[in-house]
């Protein structure tokens, strides 16, 4: 209860301070700023009082997921004042109530979700909380410098803009699976040794790749494997996109290649550039661009797609048929 | 010289009628029942079939539909826009679905807003505002208009007034905070006296929700969040009132509306955090579901949830389709979806029950069946996993925001459909994990179609499998037996009886979802692709010589 309205009385605080901001950058409307950010209604609207010793909280604390290294390089935030930040936030004590990632526990609120930590820019707001008597240490002013706030408020942003940024976001270990079994299923059921070989096309892959991009990869079959696409790359070369590529196309094991019949008999093979219910265009091997209207059903056109395999293997692969060919190809160091 | 005189006199007698018959804009009744040569709110009408009663362009002449006139939109470039950009400053893409009143169409892309003579495709005004916030990249679907005011949100959650003869803003209102990465999209829809908008965000366990506005104040009328608060329905499927609020449900499609039930039909979005199950244990409501609401009050009548606990960010965020069928003889109200997740849905909208439910995708595999409630069962072993989760349908989803479209004549549901998968991650194990929390690692696009569902059934009465893959495209239906789409860069005539591909036209960009209407006693088929309009119109010999009768007629 009490623990409650300490919560409480923070995030009117932050509400009041927000609404000063979001006021103080706004087109000047007539209307009740306050609507403008929704909040947990009513029940929280009691008159706080004065904060009492808190109970240890039981969730939160032990919190490991925060801000990653990409998280604190896209921010564009000193990375020396994060890491003082996070020193500071942990030596302050901060995460013994507001979690040790600032995702706040059952005692504290959350900091990372919170509008007044998000409104910051340089520490005014968060420094504001901050140079004021803290309840949780029994209403007084944390002992912190001008520089520790102003770390601490730095690390939060960071906190902030990792958690919404999920381009910022680190894979843990995705390796879950059985090496065994998934080498099993390699040689046997899953008929991956039809096409490829450990010691040949995927000598090595272990090494080359982390392991949730080699998941990513042989699941399906490569970067190009879109499947039913894929088209259209290749047309153009360099120089601006300018010039018509007219070189041999390069045939790997993953390349579609398509087979063109016209009414009269005449077949290319190539490479599609784009082939639709309208026209077909490909360049043949010799790297001659070649398009046909198709529209009264000719040329036919045969696709022939080498990861079709893989579509085909994924309709009745189980995830963990998938973790186990993954935590084999892993050991292909 | 006199009669000149006279004439002008007229002419000036005449200039503030013609203008007061301007201003009076979009009425009640107007959008009740929208004459043929207007387009009064995002779909054309409340029901959001996007169908056509139209049928001057057939299956019979649809081979002689020829471009009108083009016409390009250049957006406005930011103040800070690095010079040497090329021509990438101002590009923009028209995503949603233009208005046409009185002649004039009235569209939007993200910061910009537009009016153009739909006779020449001359721009009349064009509206700029720079974007403030934190929000990602979104589609901005349109504008909504009352009387002579135009209303749009944009991105950072600013809902504008436009007036629609001079394109001069007439107020603006905070909805959200952008800096909180609320995030908004939606065309606003008015119905009555109230301009309903919608708004959400991922990026920080928002809390989405709908709201009325005032049309002429912008004040708020109500607002419905679309996740329950301590002591409200729906509480109970959350592990408390803190996940709750912070549980996202985002609002950023456009709804149907029944004026006989007065029910504001809406499709929401996920729940949050969005990849991450563990801090909302439950089914989340009203997350990922249909729900319907009093247009009055933003009071909820029913709800059906599409996607119990949602992890894989599909939300039920797709066109609500309702539909005045018959269903084992008896004529019934209804409300169809094809939804992100793969299942099309027919539901009574009278009162949310299922009538329907079964997947339109051939590659689903995250369901166990229907529940009591008739939705689907989601399968735990799909939620997003350290080791990966390989599901079907990927976020891009079976199908999206792009609208479906449903013909009365052929009793026929259209819908652009993708097969692309993911494997889904969960990155953040924390007992209180925020944001996405996981990683969607797309690796397909898949074949993709444009189907045909029989909407008393679902089943699939016809399919075209793109050569080249394909996903969710907005599509019209009209009366003379086609069907409108798009695919890459083509816009396609189907017959929408059988799937005959019957006329197409290659443009400059992927069109968007077409608009039909009778102009100057001619059928119009108007569609956007990227930052550009195309007006297309019979050019059938018997036409031409018709029109050159009428030319040579005596005045």
């Amino acid at each position: 209860m009490k623990s409650r309205k300490y919560a409480v009385l923070l995030s009117a605080a932050a509400l009041a301070i927000a609404a000063i901001a979001l006021r103080a950058q706004t087109p000047a409307p007539p209307q009740n700023q306050t609507e403008a950010r929704p909040q947990i209604p009513a029940s929280t609207a009691e008159t706080p009082a004065p904060p009492a010793p808190n109970p240890p909280p039981t969730v939160g604390t032990n919190a490991t997921i925060g801000a990653t290294p990409a998280a604190v390089r896209q921010s564009g935030e000193d990375p020396a004042a994060v890491a003082r930040g996070a020193e500071a936030y942990a030596t302050a004590g901060c995460g013994s109530c507001h979690g040790a990632t600032g995702k706040g526990t059952d005692i504290a609120p959350d900091l990372v979700r919170s509008p007044l930590v998000e409104d910051d820019t340089k520490g005014e707001l968060i420094g504001a909380v901050l140079g004021q008597p803290h309840p949780k240490n029994g209403g007084t002013k944390p002992s912190l410098t001008d520089q520790q706030i102003s770390d601490i408020a730095t690390w939060l942003r960071v906190q902030v803009y990792g958690a919404a940024m999920r381009d910022t976001y680190q894979y843990l270990n995705i390796v879950v699976g059985d090496p065994q079994k998934g080498e099993a299923l390699f040689n046997g059921s899953g008929k991956c040794n039809s096409c490829h070989s450990v010691t040949g096309d995927l000598a090595g892959i272990g090494s080359k790749y982390q392991p949730p991009q080699l998941q990513s990869l042989w699941i399906s079959g490569g970067a190009n494997a879109r499947f039913g696409r894929g088209f259209g790359r290749g047309l153009l070369t360099g120089n601006g996109g300018m010039l018509a590529d007219t070189s041999p196309p390069e045939i790997t094991p993953s390349t579609i290649t398509i087979t063109v019949t016209l009414a009269d008999g005449q077949k290319f093979t190539g490479v599609p550039v784009t082939y639709n219910d309208f026209y077909v265009a490909f360049r043949d091997m010799s790297g001659a661009y070649h398009s046909f209207d198709r529209r009264g059903g000719w040329p036919k056109v045969e696709v022939h797609n080498p990861l079709q395999p893989h579509w085909d293997l994924l309709k009745h692969l189980t995830d963990d048929e998938m973790h186990d060919v993954t935590a084999y190809l892993v050991t292909l160091k | 010289m006199k009669t000149r005189h006279i004439v002008l006199a007229v002419f000036l007698a005449l200039a503030p009628i013609a203008t007061l018959a301007q201003s009076a804009g979009v009425t009640e009744s107007m959008l009740l029942n929208p004459p043929p040569d207007s387009w009064p709110t995002h779909h054309g009408d409340y029901s959001a079939r996007r169908f056509s009663e139209l049928k001057v362009i057939n299956d019979t002449n649809v081979q002689y539909l020829s471009l009108d006139w083009e016409s390009r939109v250049t957006g406005g470039i930011p103040a800070d826009a690095p010079p040497g950009r090329g021509g990438l400053a101002g590009n923009v893409r028209v995503a949603g679905s233009p208005l046409l009143v009185n002649g004039m169409l009235y569209f939007t892309a993200n910061d910009n807003a537009w009016a153009m003579d739909v006779r020449s495709g001359r721009i009349m005004w064009h509206w700029y505002r720079e974007s403030t916030g934190n929000e990602p990249i979104t589609s901005n679907k349109g504008m909504g208009m009352y009387g002579n005011w135009l209303y749009l949100i944009t991105r950072d959650n600013y809902l504008v007034s436009i007036d629609a003869t001079t394109g001069a803003q007439r107020w603006i209102v905070p909805v959200a905070d952008p800096k909180q990465y609320y995030f908004s999209s939606m065309a606003p829809i008015i119905i009555k006296n109230h301009v309903i908008i919608g708004t959400g965000g991922d990026s920080l366990d928002l809390s989405g929700f709908l709201q009325a506005r005032d049309p002429e104040t912008g004040e708020i009328q109500w607002t419905h969040y679309n996740t329950p608060r301590e002591g409200g329905p729906g509480i109970e499927t959350w592990p408390n009132e803190y996940a709750a609020a912070h549980g996202g449900g985002g609002a950023w499609v456009q709804g149907a509306y029944d004026p006989e039930l007065n029910l504001y039909y809406y499709g929401t979005a996920n729940p949050n955090p969005v990849y991450a199950p563990q801090s909302r244990k439950g089914a989340d409501l009203y997350t990922s579901s249909i729900i319907a609401i009093n247009p009055d009050t933003g009071g909820m009548a029913w709800y059906y949830q599409a996607s119990p606990h949602d992890t894989h960010d599909w939300d039920a965020a797709c066109d609500t389709v309702l539909i005045d069928g018959t269903i084992n003889g008896k004529a019934r109200k209804l409300l169809a979806q094809a939804s992100r997740n793969g299942f099309f849905f027919v539901l009574d909208r009278t009162n949310g029950k299922k009538i329907v439910a079964v997947p339109f995708v051939d590659t689903e595999n995250w369901s166990k069946g229907l529940d009591a409630r008739g939705e689907p069962i989601p399968d735990p072993a799909k939620e997003p996993s350290l080791g990966g989760s390989l599901a079907w349908p990927n976020a891009g989803s079976a199908t999206n925001w792009p609208p479906p479209s449903f013909s009365p004549q052929t009793g026929l549901f259209y819908v652009g459909t993708g097969e692309g998968y993911a494997i889904f991650y969960l990155t953040d194990t924390d007992e209180h994990p925020e944001g996405y929390a996981g990683i969607e690692s797309a690796l397909g696009e898949g074949p993709g179609s444009i189907k045909a569902l029989d909407y008393r059934t679902g089943k699939i009465v016809w399919r075209h499998d793109w050569p080249n893959g394909g996903s969710a495209v907005g599509l019209l239906s009209t009366a003379g037996n086609l069907v409108f789409c798009g695919n890459a860069n083509n816009l396609v005539a189907f017959n929408a009886r059988n799937g005959k591909i019957l006329w197409h036209a290659g443009l400059l960009g992927s069109p968007n979802a077409p608009l039909t209407f009778m102009l100057d006693g001619r059928q119009h088929v108007l569609v956007f692709a990227g930052d550009t309009a195309y007006n297309f119109v019979l050019n059938t010999p018997a036409l031409a010589a018709t029109t050159r009768a009428a030319a040579k007629k005596p005045e």
